[in-house]
């Protein structure tokens, strides 16, 4: 019988159709994987679900009972929990009083603190869930706060818990552990909702799936055995793709990146590299391994202690990143919210920010310029909005990543283009899409460097792979050494089990 | 019909169409409020708040705060009364009083961007420094202006209209093209907006910040001399509260406090509407008691509005 049933699900949002018709169903103690380009409607539908949003039309029923909810407090009640990609807990609490949110146990409003740690133990213990409840949450990993957060639902007893790409920042021991966690709630009898890019997490977890494509139901397979991966692609792009690094072999010239012994305050061994006209230069490492805090030093994002960078041979200052753009070295930062895009601006603007200094007389903007600068990038990187004058909120998260490019690419006389973590939260035909525009400029004569925590797309893409691992640079390969297990073992600070890990 | 009144008081110019019609309502009911006489007397009525709400528009949008410029009018107002006086010259005066204004900016703005001071909290104690300098200058007496001409900077008047209504509108044209079209307007926007990214996008966030609280210091000066023109003398005590005032008619003209969103145009109607506001109470005799209510149920509704507005754009 069907626990979980969309039917007919619609909503528009100002200018576009996010989805349109929607309906499926989902069985008891099943893993539901929802997959789909960037756009194509997940997260609308994950928001509606759990009454976040509201649907134009359409119903939502659980257990036979159609919900209207208007809050996400209704949904929460109703036993439906969503775990977002950013995490909703309170770094200054402890794990315990993060998960007593709201229903402290207190006598005359004073916390019965042995009754909380005797409560949210036993439902750790029972989920299998091992973190020190008494530890802040600000000082978990991320990991370890995604374990606190399903940790919540379990002791919300909800029966459906939606999450959305919850392996996106995780390594891959520690969603090891969430994969188990999730087993262990389809086998009582819980609901999964599972949005994620990566095939390989759905095939290996979900009973059933559903592919959204452009807001509208692309196929739904209510079991995965018949079911290739091939088949599952094209379905959410809607033609087939063969390869997806699409790597295609470059000369390289003079060294353009030269860095020198550089570290900082999250960086404490100086490092040292080197960057060649032409090459793409991956940077692999676990998460925390001190890549993107060598990313910073070298964009003048976070002050350095010590070192030298070179463009072309030139020793520049690169103190702010003001600096390190117009030395020619720009950086796309992995976090894309927090350091990316500009909330409640265009995308125009967001595109325009820096690169507009090249066309201002006297700081006075030259709209014509700014507007073709703009249509030029959305139409070149294929962002999809109705109009260059949307907020940037409104987009997609890979949408938004592109605009984020155009904001580089538009910029001249760029000779290091950095882009960490390019493709997180990325569907497959977006990243082949920037796979394609990286090679494009580094033929182009332009130095890339790719931080990147997802081995395949490390050495799909790269000339040469750099492994950092506890703020070390502890390999270099080029691309005819590439091989997994050297390269994992180097990435792992206890150089114990590759294997375990590649698994 | 419903529905397109709701999508013309929730679009874009809702501000605009809420004004007209507020002005429309108060000049058929109010009787002497369509008058020439009275209508001058409004503008002059909103020069200082007009003027400083310029700037105090960049100040939000950048995602900061600034309480500190009733303090630097009143001691702007003092520096050009009294330097006029000690040189004879006014201009040296007026220069004197502008250069204050932009020295204590300054300090903010290098104290907040430099420092990593919490804005409310630098100028929340630059207000009481400054204030105190206003006090301890003139042993906190008000100070006469010696030479008639100086009062003749608010007295004057181009085509019928009094020199600090022209400055004010003046000041609106350059704030209003600054806003919207240079990198200086567009970056703090961005700013507001998300100010990591903002600087790793290139943006020189220290120097634009420090630059919105010089050119706020600048801007309170000019006020300062105005006002002090127009009460004849410099008031250590002038434009107690004025902050509270300027930032009111920000909010009321759509400017969002966690920044990223101002526009000129609104921030205009929303200083015509406190003026409208108040002017229309005193023709009416109401007394300055309920005044403070009105003002503040004012301000509520346009925060409501703004807020239906921002919800049916579909933004957060």
């Amino acid at each position: 019988m069907s626990f979980l049933e969309f039917s007919n699900i619609t909503k528009t949002y100002p200018g576009v159709k996010a989805l349109s018709d929607v309906s499926f169903r989902v069985e008891k103690g099943a893993v539901h994987g929802l997959m789909g380009e960037n756009g194509a409607g997940k997260s609308t539908l994950i928001k509606i679900l759990s009454g976040d949003q509201h649907a134009d039309a359409g119903e939502i029923s659980i257990d036979g009972k159609v919900q209207a909810y208007a809050s996400t407090r209704n949904a929460f009640d109703n036993g439906v929990i969503v775990i977002h990609q950013e995490l909703q807990l309170v770094p200054e609490l402890t794990v315990a009083e993060n998960l007593s949110l709201g229903r402290f146990p207190a006598s005359g409003g004073v916390i019965a603190r042995r009754r909380m740690l005797d409560d949210v133990g036993a439902k750790l213990k029972s989920a299998g869930i091992d973190i020190d409840m008494r530890r802040k949450v600000k000082t978990l990993s991320i990991g370890e706060r995604q374990m606190v957060e399903i940790a919540k639902a379990v002791m919300l007893d909800a029966r459906v818990i939606a999450l959305d790409e919850p392996t996106s920042s995780l390594s891959s021991r520690e969603s090891e552990i969430l994969f188990a966690l999730i087993d262990r709630l389809r086998g009582e009898g819980k609901v999964i909702i599972y949005v994620s890019h990566r095939l390989d997490e759905v095939f290996r977890l979900c009973d059933s799936l559903t592919v959204l494509r452009d807001g509208k139901l692309a196929a739904h397979h209510t079991s995965l055995k018949d079911v290739t991966r091939d088949q599952v692609v094209a379905e959410m792009v809607g033609r087939e793709i063969s390869d997806i690094w699409g790597f295609r072999p470059r000369k390289t010239g003079e060294v353009r990146l030269k860095v020198d012994g550089l570290s900082g305050a999250r960086l404490r061994t100086p490092a040292s590299f080197e960057a060649r006209a032409g090459e793409i230069v991956g940077f692999f490492g676990l998460i925390g391994a001190g890549r993107s805090e060598l990313m910073r030093l070298v964009f003048g994002a976070d002050p350095r202690s010590g070192g030298t960078i070179a463009v072309d041979g030139k020793t520049i200052a690169a103190a702010s990143p003001h600096e390190a753009i117009r030395a020619g070295i720009v950086l796309c930062s992995e976090d894309r919210k927090h350091d990316g895009i500009i909330q409640g601006r265009s995308i125009e603007e967001n595109i325009n920010i820096s690169s507009r200094r090249h066309h201002t007389r006297f700081g006075v903007l030259n709209r014509a310029s700014e507007i073709a600068t703009a249509e030029t990038f959305i139409k070149k990187l294929k962002v999809r909005t109705p109009s260059r004058r949307q907020d940037i909120v409104n987009l997609s998260g890979g949408n938004q990543q592109k605009v984020i490019l155009g904001r580089w690419l538009s910029e001249q006389g760029i000779r290091v283009l950095i882009v960490d973590e390019p493709t997180r939260g990325i569907d497959v035909g977006a990243k082949s899409e920037i796979y394609e525009l990286l090679y494009q400029l580094a033929e182009g004569g332009m130095a890339i460097v790719v931080v990147s925590s997802e081995l395949p797309e490390v050495m799909g893409i790269c000339d040469r792979i750099l492994v950092m691992c506890g703020g070390r640079i502890s390999a270099e390969l080029t691309r005819g050494q590439f091989a997994e297990k050297a390269i994992l073992a180097a990435a792992l600070p206890d150089k114990k089990t590759p294997d375990a890990i590649a698994s | 019909m419903t529905d397109q009144l709701k999508k013309l008081l929730l679009g874009e110019q809702g501000l605009v169409v809420i004004f007209i019609v507020a002005f429309a309502l108060v000049s058929l009911l109010v009787p002497n409020f369509l008058t020439d006489r009275n209508m001058l007397g409004l503008l002059q009525s909103v020069v200082t708040v007009g003027i400083v709400a310029c700037t105090m528009m960049f100040c939000l949008a950048a995602r900061d705060f600034d309480l500190s410029v009733g303090s630097i009018v009143a001691f702007a107002g003092m520096v050009a009364v009294m330097a006029s006086n000690y040189t004879a010259s006014i201009p040296l005066g007026l220069i004197a009083a502008i250069a204050c204004g932009a020295v204590v900016g300054w300090v903010n703005g290098v104290v907040i961007a430099k420092f990593r001071i919490n804005a409310l909290i630098t100028t929340l104690a630059t207000m009481q420094i400054v204030r105190g300098f206003a006090l301890i200058s003139s042993d906190g007496r008000a100070v006469g202006i010696n030479s008639p001409d100086f009062y003749q900077l608010a007295l004057s008047k181009l085509l019928g209209i009094p020199t600090p209504v022209w400055v004010l509108a003046v000041l609106f044209a350059i704030f209003g093209f600054v806003l919207n079209s240079t990198v200086f307007g567009k970056n703090t926007l961005a700013i507001g907006g998300n100010p990591e990214a903002s600087r790793l996008a290139g943006v020189n966030v220290d120097r634009t910040r420090i630059w919105i609280f010089t050119l706020q210091g600048v801007v309170c000066g000019i006020a300062g001399i105005l006002l002090a023109s127009r009460i004849t003398s410099g008031q250590p005590n002038a434009a107690v509260g004025l902050e509270l005032s300027v930032i009111s008619a920000c909010v009321l003209g759509g400017v969002s406090l966690a920044g990223g969103r101002a526009t000129m145009s609104g921030v205009i109607v929303g200083v015509l509407i406190m003026g409208i506001a108040e002017n229309a109470m005193n023709l009416l005799n109401i007394p300055a008691f309920y005044q403070y209510i009105v003002r503040g149920v004012i301000l509520l509704l346009a925060v409501l509005l703004d807020n239906l507005r921002s919800s049916a754009l579909g933004r957060r």
